[in-house]
């Protein structure tokens, strides 16, 4: 102790890597829940192979953690890192190159042996390079071997005891930024209360880890992360999926309807039923469908029958749904559709991120048939995307597609939580008995363009729907070609209306200048940061991002007008420019990368700045 | 209850002009509901009745009561999120050899798998009507139509069997020309708790005329077919002189009074899932009548009991709803 000095840091990116089964994303996710806890900011990215267990050692195998954590605002994971962990050669060697010169290097020894290191494509092994271990402040620590002896009086297989080695570099890591361990011993007691000798044995090799770097020599230094500035309130560290449930629930109490959500697994957004499975004592109902198509039909069923209807898949997921979101487009029943965007097309790249659902959303279904669409922008504003997705579709009666992606779903981030009592009612429209004698099912509000809720089950209502076009007022089947074409423009003027109920867009910067950089969705936060940094530096560049997709707030046009060039960095080749493009006439310029990964915060700032430089 | 009593069959006649074409199966069918629907004891406004795609599909707008045409094969799906969403209604699907058997067949096995408390009738006429007579997956084999000019080449579905083999707890076929017997088939059905299946025989007279002529026609049918009956032998034949005994683990066919006495027939017996699997399988074997009437009940919990259920169970375990605890989580801290 009488050694160690305490360096003072503002900002850390740091990456736990190792094998898909080496409890990386546990690790990771403790080390972000007790930063959070602390009082950091963070912003944190996992990133895991599509194989629950890929062949061990690999390098596709890797799992890994990525976290930026500070004392000021974090808008993303981060891009280099300042701190590596690799559990085995495979972590290490995709990881280094990322690694900044004199970056913190932890390595598991134990686990390069000559079958790792081939695996690893390694020609020689790292840990006994001189030079590239001095490049970086390496610590090669044998960890499996110290975890075995730290538990030799436990009654567990050597297997066992090797599975708290991920315990053993996360003591090591609160003790290098002064961390407390209780969370995480608290954490370990809940989730082995059944087992209480292995929530013993991670925490033994928790504390290892941590009186090993107390105690050795070879660091002399920890660094302290100051507490970030935060608005007065109360936190707590969220996903984006789990937030995206919660305001599903809100919703569902704020409307004083039912949640009826209809799902099938799929990748990344199998999550969201299963949080939602756990709030039956809300009275939500869960149904696992056979299928994507039945899972997007039971919700027309339930939409039809009065309660709020939630369905959530990814593209391919929504690919087999169009046909029945055309349904409920032209029955005009209130549901949601989250899409938790992955890499496509096809299967493609099923836990990675990607932003390339968009035009899916905008026009993936046949026949003229516009679709509301929002879109969340980062893990904690899910809760409120959610929300505002019910809100349009109770309030207007329709269809709204809510666009989330891998990257937020499971990226975390501090959250101011919301008071529950400051939360908007939402009104629906339901029909009143006194309504019966002129009732009629396509008889809109003036206001909202909203058709009458008359449930199954409501005396004197009896009415049929279908998909087959409707007739103006009375929603009896009509072939009439008049007809069709004012049925057409009315679906699409009940979209453009939902844009006198949106807030104007706020700029980020001045109201005018030479650059305007125009983003949606998960990539927020790289590009607000990005665009910060330009400011910083003297740049006239502001930065817009829009929630509300279909429609757009009605001050875009202007915003746009008001600046010599704009940029839209996405993660797709050009979709929003595409729509921007179209409806505007601007000649905005794209910034596109389709690699399955989150922007880097760098290469958003260095297109900033080159753009900024051309004349 | 005085209101319902009073319900007559025009009260679930819509003002919709009927579409299908003259001598169609369907209409009869569709009396034959409205007949029976007022007789429930069920108020109008409780009726809910889905529908997919196809000539029967049609069926919702004939009816005055709440109905969805929705899209196609998706209607136990869309069924299901309604009766999930409001269990106090009476669901009705309606569809067709097309619509459940191929597009649709991933839904109806697994919403007889679950026991969702619905009605589901079928309306079988081996024929594809509404894209204008290609074979469907009930038509036989070898059967030429615009889409098979030298014939078909799959072996069809039997529904009831795979009812059955889907875990279904109330499988039953009627015909469209025996009224009374579909009304009483019907009203068996509405009765069971959990989803019911019948599978109704009907005549396609542009695409497919005559598909069930031999077991309507009043000469032949006492010889190809046989109407079963809870606890009761299974006779049939012109003058009730055949019947049906178990010959090894096969049914045969015998006559009464030369071999056998009336003692030795099968009984019937709707609560033995063997003899169900037997009696659906007598569908297309030429030795043997083919079956109508209920082939198999059984009581089992349904879908929609065990998920209120366990959103009791919840309650009391978690106790009730607290929105902002629930945000909140385990781990929070306060800024100040």
């Amino acid at each position: 102790m009488a050694n160690k000095v305490s360096n003072n840091t503002d900002v850390v990116t740091i990456r736990f890597s190792g094998d898909s089964g080496d409890g990386m994303q546990l690790t990771g996710n403790q080390f972000s829940n007790t930063s959070a806890i602390f009082g950091n900011d963070l912003s944190t990215l996992p990133d895991f192979p599509a194989e629950i267990r890929a062949p061990q050692g690999t390098l596709y195998g890797v799992s890994s953690f990525q976290m930026q954590f500070g004392d000021r605002e974090i808008y993303t994971p981060g891009d280099d890192l300042d701190a590596l962990v690799a559990m085995n050669p495979a972590g290490l060697k995709v990881h280094l190159e990322e690694l900044k010169e004199n970056g913190i290097l932890i390595i598991n020894t134990d686990n390069f042996t000559p079958k790792n290191l081939k695996l690893a494509k390694w020609e020689t092994n790292p840990v006994e390079n001189k030079q590239l271990l001095e490049k970086y402040r390496s610590i090669p620590v044998g960890m499996t071997t110290l975890v075995k002896t730290a538990l030799e009086d436990f009654d567990l297989t050597p297997k066992e005891k090797m599975r708290s080695s991920n315990m053993f570099a996360l003591g090591l890591v609160y003790w290098l930024y002064e961390r407390k361990l209780e969370p995480t011993i608290n954490f370990l007691n809940k989730k082995f209360k059944k087992k209480p000798v292995i929530a013993e044995s991670n925490i033994k090799a928790l504390k290892a880890g941590y009186y090993y770097g107390e105690t050795i020599e070879v660091i002399k230094t920890s660094y302290r992360v100051k507490k970030a500035k935060f608005d007065k309130g109360k936190y707590r560290n969220i996903m984006g999926n789990h937030a995206l449930s919660l305001g599903l629930v809100a919703a569902s109490q704020k409307s004083d309807l039912e949640l009826f959500f209809g799902g099938y697994p799929i990748t990344p957004a199998s999550d969201i039923l299963k949080y939602l499975a756990n709030y039956k004592n809300f009275g939500i109902k869960t149904f696992q469908a056979e299928d994507e198509i039945s899972a997007m039909t039971s919700i027309l069923g339930s939409a039809f029958t009065g309660n709020l209807a939630v369905t959530a898949s990814s593209g391919p997921g929504i690919a087999l749904k169009g046909e029945a979101i055309g349904l409920a487009i032209i029955t005009e029943l209130p549901l949601i559709i989250i899409n938790i965007q992955r890499g496509g097309p096809s299967t493609g790249l099923p836990t990675k991120t990607e932003q390339s659902d968009l035009f899916q959303a905008m026009y993936g279904r046949n026949g003229e048939c516009p679709c509301v669409v929002i879109a969340a922008s980062s893990p904690s504003d899910c809760f409120e995307t959610a929300f505002e997705a019910a809100r349009i579709a109770i309030e207007h009666m329709m269809p709204v597609i809510l666009l989330s992606d891998g990257y937020i779903a499971n990226g975390s981030e501090p959250w101011k939580i919301p008071s529950v009592n400051k939360l908007p009612k939402i009104k629906n429209n339901l029909v009143n008995s006194k309504d019966k004698e002129d009732f009629m099912p396509y008889k809109r509000n003036e206001k909202t363009l909203a058709r009458p809720w008359a449930l199954p089950g409501t005396e004197g209502f009896e009415h049929r729907i279908g998909g087959l076009e409707k007739e103006d007022l009375s929603g009896n089947v009509s072939y009439d070609p008049d007809n069709h074409h004012e049925m057409t423009l009315q679906r699409q003027k009940k979209v453009d209306i939902v844009a006198d109920s949106i807030p104007d867009l706020e700029v980020f910067g001045d109201n005018s200048g030479d650059l305007l950089v125009l983003s949606w969705g998960g990539v927020y936060g790289s590009v607000k940061s990005a665009v910060k940094k330009s400011q910083d530096h003297g740049s006239s560049v502001s930065h817009v991002h829009i929630r509300h997709i279909n429609p757009f707030p009605k001050n875009l046009g202007d915003i746009l007008k008001k600046f010599k060039k704009v940029l839209i960095p996405e993660l797709n080749m050009g979709q929003l420019l595409t729509i921007i493009r179209a409806k505007y006439l601007v000649d905005a310029i794209g910034f596109n990368q389709v690699a399955g990964k989150p922007f880097s915060s760098n290469a958003v700032f260095n297109t900033i700045e080159s753009i900024l430089k051309e004349k | 209850m005085s209101d319902i009593q009073k319900l007559k069959k025009k009260d679930f006649v819509s003002d919709q002009d009927i579409r299908w074409c003259p001598g169609c199966g369907d209409y009869t069918i569709l009396n034959t509901v409205q007949k029976v629907f007022p007789e429930l004891g069920i108020p109008k406004h409780e009726f809910l009745i889905i529908s997919g795609i196809g000539c029967s599909s049609r069926f919702p707008y004939y009816m005055n009561c709440f109905g969805f045409h929705t899209i196609h094969g998706r209607a136990p799906a869309v069924a299901t999120g309604a009766k999930l969403s409001n269990p106090d209604l009476s669901v009705w699907v309606i569809t067709g050899d097309g619509d459940a058997m191929s597009i649709g067949g991933n839904h109806f096995i697994h919403v007889l798998r679950r026991n969702i408390d619905m009605n589901i009738l079928l309306f079988n006429n081996r024929i594809y009507g509404l894209t204008k007579g290609q074979y469907s997956p009930t038509s036989e084999v070898g059967k030429k139509t615009v889409s098979t000019p030298m014939g078909s080449l799959d072996h069809p579905f039997n529904p009831p069997a795979l009812a059955l083999g889907s875990e279904g707890t109330f499988v039953a076929r009627a015909i469209d020309k025996e009224l009374k017997h579909m009304g009483q088939i019907i009203t068996e059905a509405n009765s069971h708790k959990g989803t019911s299946f019948v599978e109704i025989y009907q005549n396609c007279n542009i695409f497919n005329d005559g598909a069930f002529e031999n077991l309507t026609d009043k000469q032949q049918r006492g010889l190809t077919r046989i109407l079963l009956e809870h606890d009761k032998p299974m006779i049939f034949g012109p003058e009730d002189n055949l019947g049906l005994v178990l010959d090894g683990f096969r049914l045969k066919v015998v006559e009464i009074g030369k071999d056998y006495s009336l003692d030795d027939l099968l009984v019937h017996n709707v609560h033995d899932k063997n003899l169900a699997n037997l009696v659906s399988e007598m569908t297309y074997d030429d030795k043997l009548p083919v079956p109508f009437g209920v082939f198999y009940k059984e009581d089992k919990l349904t879908y929609e009991d065990m998920m209120l259920d366990q959103i009791k169970e919840s309650i009391k375990l978690k106790g009730d709803p607290d929105l902002q605890s629930l945000i909140n989580g385990q781990e929070t801290w306060e800024v100040k």
